[in-house]
């Protein structure tokens, strides 16, 4: 019972002491994640509303193989990319590994499946007579697809929001691809799992508790967004 | 109300662009100071020793040295790839084959410190007893009392295997239990498990009160645990700092890195020794 309330109790100390290696670790975790979800979304969210939307063949195929991409391991995801990264291997000259573009790298990987799916998803449950309605009136194909995805933005900043949490949360990228650096690559992830397997439980589930706070707080963020947008 | 509304909707935005360009720890394509990047094991950044020894080098050479703490077998893999300059490991038999393999030069002794058996306060398998530690570790066989092996291949993986060796046993079975993992947690799971595990003395200590295991069984020659640094070749990976390693393995080596090792402490005691027998 001791251990569980000294745990905590140590928690709260670093929280409120604001320590500084936390503070980095907390601001490369945001910023991997945003990076990571901004440059996912810009394939992402265009081939989410061509599956949901275009009928074209092989498209349940398509289907199949982006909700099979959202179950990949991180740390496959990781291994493929320190493959690809690494000096032996094709982009090995670009001096990418153990720096947070790593990370960023494996993180649209990750990002990317979920938030093409729950787009798809959203373009799929729509209504879809948007799109003629605006073709007939003089749009091209392009502006109505514009229209389109004006008209299921909630759907489509729920997916950005899903891919986010992926990226914030995951350790296996994070740590084969950034190497944990203190005061670099170490995000709040890679962190717990080095205070835990040096035994400092309280100070990992400080950071558990921290990291959790940033997720409700950016989740309360836009949900705040979302409902002011509602029509 | 419109405007309000739609200038609530760039917050998110503005807030995910304002955290990508936001200060310090964050994604820079080109770090202003040189970076050099050291491929360790989990004892020797876990334990604090780094924290102590690296600020003055970084200091003095005007560069951060990226510390990526891995086990020993994955951080020679990682030097064999040039994805990293340096390595400080401890696995003498790995060491030199990578040595001649071409893929590092300059290997030195930096310090060493021992192996450990850790096991339950009360000692079902008599360790404590034990004339040597292939003996102690007949006996736990003998016993099947649990055994955690990191299974990993790191330094201490190597050394559990050849004290298994010259022990003649091949060890296997329920009570043998392969974690793969990293020291603190194979630790954890053997005091869960009221079970022996090997460990080194550094992490020992950093353990202990963390712990319900004690030091069971130490001494001996055959738990010796040098640790050596090696550059990785720069002929192979032409695009590696060799000449940061250099001057990090002079530092280690030199009287400065060996005063800071010999008086790094930690609970009291210190973890690291250097050796008197220099081989430079």
């Amino acid at each position: 019972m001791d251990f569980l309330t000294d745990s905590v109790r140590a928690a709260l100390v670093l929280i409120l002491a604001l320590d500084p290696d936390i503070a980095s670790a907390a601001l490369t975790s945001l910023q991997v994640a945003a990076c990571s979800i901004l440059l996912a979304a810009i394939p992402a969210i265009p081939v989410g509303l061509a599956v949901g939307l275009l009928d074209f063949p092989g498209r349940r195929a398509a289907v199949l193989a982006l909700n099979s991409l959202m179950a990949v391991p991180t740390v496959l995801v990781g291994l493929l990319v320190y493959m690809v990264i690494s000096r032996r291997g094709p982009l090995g000259g670009l001096d990418l590994l153990f720096t947070p573009s790593a990370i960023v790298l494996g993180g649209i990987l990750l990002a990317g499946p979920i938030v093409a799916t729950l787009v798809m998803n959203a373009a799929e449950g729509a209504d879809r007579r948007i799109i003629p309605t605006a073709m007939t009136l003089g749009a091209g194909p392009l502006r109505a697809g514009l229209k389109f995805a004006a008209e299921i933005r909630l759907g489509i900043v729920a997916a950005l929001v899903a891919g986010f949490g992926r990226v914030l949360s995951e350790v296996g990228v994070a740590m084969m691809l950034g190497g944990n650096i203190r005061g670099y690559t170490r995000t709040m992830t890679t962190a717990i799992a080095l205070e835990t397997g040096k035994g400092e439980f309280g100070t990992g589930v400080g950071l558990g508790l921290i990291l959790m706070t940033i997720a409700l707080l950016v989740n309360i963020l836009f949900n705040l967004v979302l409902q002011r947008s509602r029509p | 109300m419109e405007t309000i509304a739609r200038l609530l909707r760039l917050i998110p935005a503005a807030i995910l662009i304002g955290a990508t360009l936001a200060a310090p720890g964050g994604v820079r394509a080109a770090p202003p100071e040189a970076r050099l990047r050291l491929a360790t094991t989990t004892s020797t950044e876990n334990s604090g020793l780094l924290g102590v020894l690296l600020p003055p080098f970084e200091k003095k050479a005007g560069c951060r040295v990226d510390v990526i703490s891995v086990g020993t077998g994955k951080a020679l893999k990682l030097g064999e790839a040039g994805d990293v300059d340096v390595v400080l490991v401890h696995a003498r038999e790995l060491e030199d084959r990578f040595v001649a393999g071409g893929y590092g030069v300059n290997r030195r002794d930096v310090m060493y410190n021992a192996f450990v058996v850790l096991g339950p306060g009360e000692d079902p398998a008599k360790v404590a007893s034990s004339p040597d530690v292939s003996e102690a570790f007949r006996r736990i066989a003998g016993q099947e009392s649990p055994f955690v092996s990191r299974g990993d291949r790191s330094g201490t993986h190597l050394k559990e295997q050849e004290v298994w060796r010259s022990a003649k046993i091949v060890p296997k079975g329920g009570w043998y239990v392969e974690s793969g993992l990293g020291m603190g947690e194979a630790i954890t799971m053997a005091s869960e498990k009221r079970g022996y595990t090997l460990s080194d003395r550094a992490t020992a200590v950093a353990w202990r009160g963390k712990s319900r295991l004690a030091v069971l069984f130490q001494g001996g020659p055959g738990l010796r645990n040098p640790y050596g640094v090696i550059a990785v070749n720069p002929q192979r990976h032409p695009a590696v700092r060799h000449e940061l390693a250099l001057r990090l393995i002079d530092f280690l080596t030199g009287p400065e890195g060996q005063a800071i090792i010999a008086g790094f402490k930690a609970d009291g005691e210190q973890l690291f020794f250097t050796s008197p027998r220099r081989n430079h």
